[in-house]
């Protein structure tokens, strides 16, 4: 294993002799590739196939067809609610959570990161132990506070804002902690630099820092949305009685939670995939940047 | 970090009135946060301990309901003895079980996330970054969506797995369709007095892992390539063998970059709710609920709000021992490369 890495460099990559040893790798990789694509290609082969809930049995079935798409985007619950309707309240909450938890967290790991103040200490414990709670343990005093809120016919936690508050709450920790760790890797020269040149904090804030730390704003807008478009737990708690503000997680928990009879599996399986196929092509335009955004706020942080 | 810590020095000592300014700059930029987290982060849990010491219950929730009683510590009591209307409640059994699945899967997800960064990293590998591209993309998959496939997968009649190992069986061995119910099969697999370890805990185990280990592997490559090749050659001079150079180069420099990886999947995984809720519902018989799915049925199916919080509490300070000893051994470690 380690032999070759040393002379590789020496006798160049193409030496008779290095086939075997190439084709072993490729077919080692070949193999993790499929462990990881199996569950994906087989819930595609399950939504194509046109038997619906009888027994999908092979990857590659016959008559193949859209059938379970156009049904699932015609009626994806029991319920008269659209597929449109549905994705319409997800994204309602997603790009909320999204828009919040940047903006406010840009601002707070700016501090955290630049300036130098009383209290500092204590609050960003503070922050990291919120980020080490999970959402649920927060769950029943935001159910009753936030039902407080009635004005009128409104009621806040009823309301595709009150999901959004609350899955805010546990977002915009992790939103600060992962800018903060990206500005720690900004040199602080440049700043210095505008200061020298007559810039203000915020200005120094708004045109040195915030362009140069675009990549990490667009992977926690991602991760924010990707939080807000499959939410499920404040959802199904807080607006399971109005079928007008059901979101997509709830209508799929709804083919295949413990209630569900029997599960339409060719629809199910349509419906996941209309649902994690936009997070993933935005994730493909992402790549680059959620990789070393992750690994540098990860390690630094 | 290291920008941060490097300028003081170089910097002129400021004055009073400099720093206050700084001060008050920074309280500034905070002010949107501390305001949002203060109403929906802080005071519900605040709030959440005063609940967790009343009965607050369904009828309190009304508009213009009567206060809650006060209780005292009935609800932590109630916990403690099991006195729960939840099927097969066992607080020392769930929160052992939970401990072992959040760290049965950090030690895979370690394992693996390494090997395969080693394998990518051999040198003269091609399609490298082809390979790279794929296995990252269990991460970006909703956890929903791969809590229930995998729940699709498992399932006795429809099933992959099933329907592979019975196509292996049946090539193997002649033997019948596999009709195994991973996830409801009541006889546990592993069985240590309380301590229950059903089929569905592999199930989930096995999508979990799936999950986990490509994130792993993206920080452990990320830190194989800040390897110095040159450290290589010197360990080879001195006539190192694979084995050794692993264990004197490649280690120390996984170990930092690792350790929080660890720590931070340890949390995440101990309070995994997809994967529990979804594809196993935390059955068979309650062996593979987690604290989380628990807290979760206490306020959505029970309705006993005060119970809920209390519960809480005991996952806080369940939690807060956690991140303790996590930390005194990642400093432990940080003392060791140091």
């Amino acid at each position: 294993m380690s032999r070759p890495l040393a002379d590789a460099h020496i006798a160049g990559r193409r030496r008779p002799g290095r086939f075997g040893r190439q084709l072993v790798l490729q077919l080692i990789c070949i193999a993790i590739a499929v462990t990881v694509l199996f569950p994906m290609v087989w819930i595609l082969a399950m939504s194509l196939d046109p038997r619906n809930i009888s027994r999908p049995d092979s990857l590659f079935p016959p008559g193949a067809s859209l059938d379970a798409y156009a049904r699932v985007i015609a009626r994806p619950t029991l319920n008269p609610v659209s597929f449109a309707r549905l994705a319409l309240n997800s994204v309602i909450i997603a790009l909320l959570i999204s828009a919040a938890s940047v903006s406010i967290g840009v601002l707070a790991a700016y501090a955290f990161s630049r300036l130098r103040f009383r209290g500092r200490e204590i609050l960003m414990i503070a922050i990291l132990a919120v980020l080490m709670l999970p959402a649920v343990a927060a769950l029943a005093p935001l159910f009753v506070m936030l039902g407080k809120f009635q004005f009128g016919t409104f009621n806040l936690r009823s309301s595709l804002f009150g999901v959004a508050l609350a899955v805010t709450a546990s977002q915009l920790p992790f939103a600060i902690w992962n800018i903060k760790g990206y500005l720690d890797t900004i040199p602080k020269e440049l700043e210095e630099a505008a200061t020298v040149d007559g810039a203000g904090r915020f200005q120094a804030f708004r045109y040195v820092i915030l362009p140069l730390a675009t990549p990490v704003l667009a992977v926690t807008a991602f991760f924010g949305f990707i939080a807000g478009w499959t939410e499920f737990q404040f959802s199904f708690l807080f607006l399971v009685g109005d079928t007008n503000l059901w979101t997509l997680s709830m209508a799929l928990n709804g083919m295949v939670g413990q209630y569900a009879a029997s599960t339409p599996w060719s629809q199910f399986a349509a419906f996941a995939i209309l649902v994690a196929l936009p997070v993933m092509v935005v994730y493909m335009f992402l790549q680059r940047y959620i990789v070393s955004g992750l690994a540098i706020g990860g390690v630094k942080g | 970090m290291t920008a941060a810590a490097a300028s003081p020095g170089a910097l002129p000592r400021r004055s009073v009135w400099q720093r206050t300014r700084d001060s008050r700059t920074a309280y500034l930029f905070l002010l949107p946060a501390l305001l949002v987290m203060a109403i929906i982060t802080f005071y519900p849990l605040v709030f959440q301990v005063w609940m967790s010491f009343t009965d607050y219950g369904l009828t309190n929730l009304r508009y213009n309901a009567p206060a809650p009683n006060f209780v005292g510590l009935q609800n932590y009591q109630r916990i403690l003895d099991n006195n729960i209307v939840l099927p097969n409640f066992d607080f020392l059994r769930i929160l052992v079980f939970n401990l072992f699945w959040a760290l049965s899967n950090v030690a895979f997800h370690l394992v693996i996330g390494v090997v395969v960064a080693l394998v990518l990293n051999i040198e003269g590998l091609r399609f490298k970054r082809f390979y790279r591209a794929i296995y990252i993309l269990p991460v970006v998959i909703p956890p929903i969506i791969v809590a229930t496939v995998w729940r699709n997968l498992f399932d006795p009649q429809y099933g992959a797995i099933n329907q592979i190992l019975s196509g292996v069986a049946g090539i193997l061995f002649k033997a019948p369709p596999v009709t195994l119910d991973w996830l409801n099969q009541p006889n546990p697999i592993v069985a240590l007095g309380p301590f229950i370890l059903p089929l569905a805990y592999f199930a989930l185990l096995a999508a979990n892992v799936w999950l986990g280990w490509p994130l792993n592997s993206v920080v452990a490559t990320g830190a194989l390539q800040s390897i110095p090749r040159d450290l290589y050659e010197a360990a080879e001079m001195d006539g190192a063998g694979w084995l050794q150079k692993f264990r004197t180069v490649t280690l120390p420099f996984l170990r930092p970059a690792m350790l929080p990886y660890a720590i931070y999947g340890f949390i995440i995984t101990f309070n995994l709710f997809y994967l529990s809720y979804f594809m196993s519902g935390g059955g068979p018989f309650g062996q593979t609920e987690l604290l989380v799915t628990i807290a979760y049925r206490l306020v959505s199916e029970q309705h006993l709000y005060a119970v809920a919080a209390a519960f809480a509490i005991f996952e806080f300070f369940i939690l807060l021992g956690i991140t303790l000893i996590t930390n005194r051994l990642g400093k432990a470690t940080a003392r060791y490369d140091a």
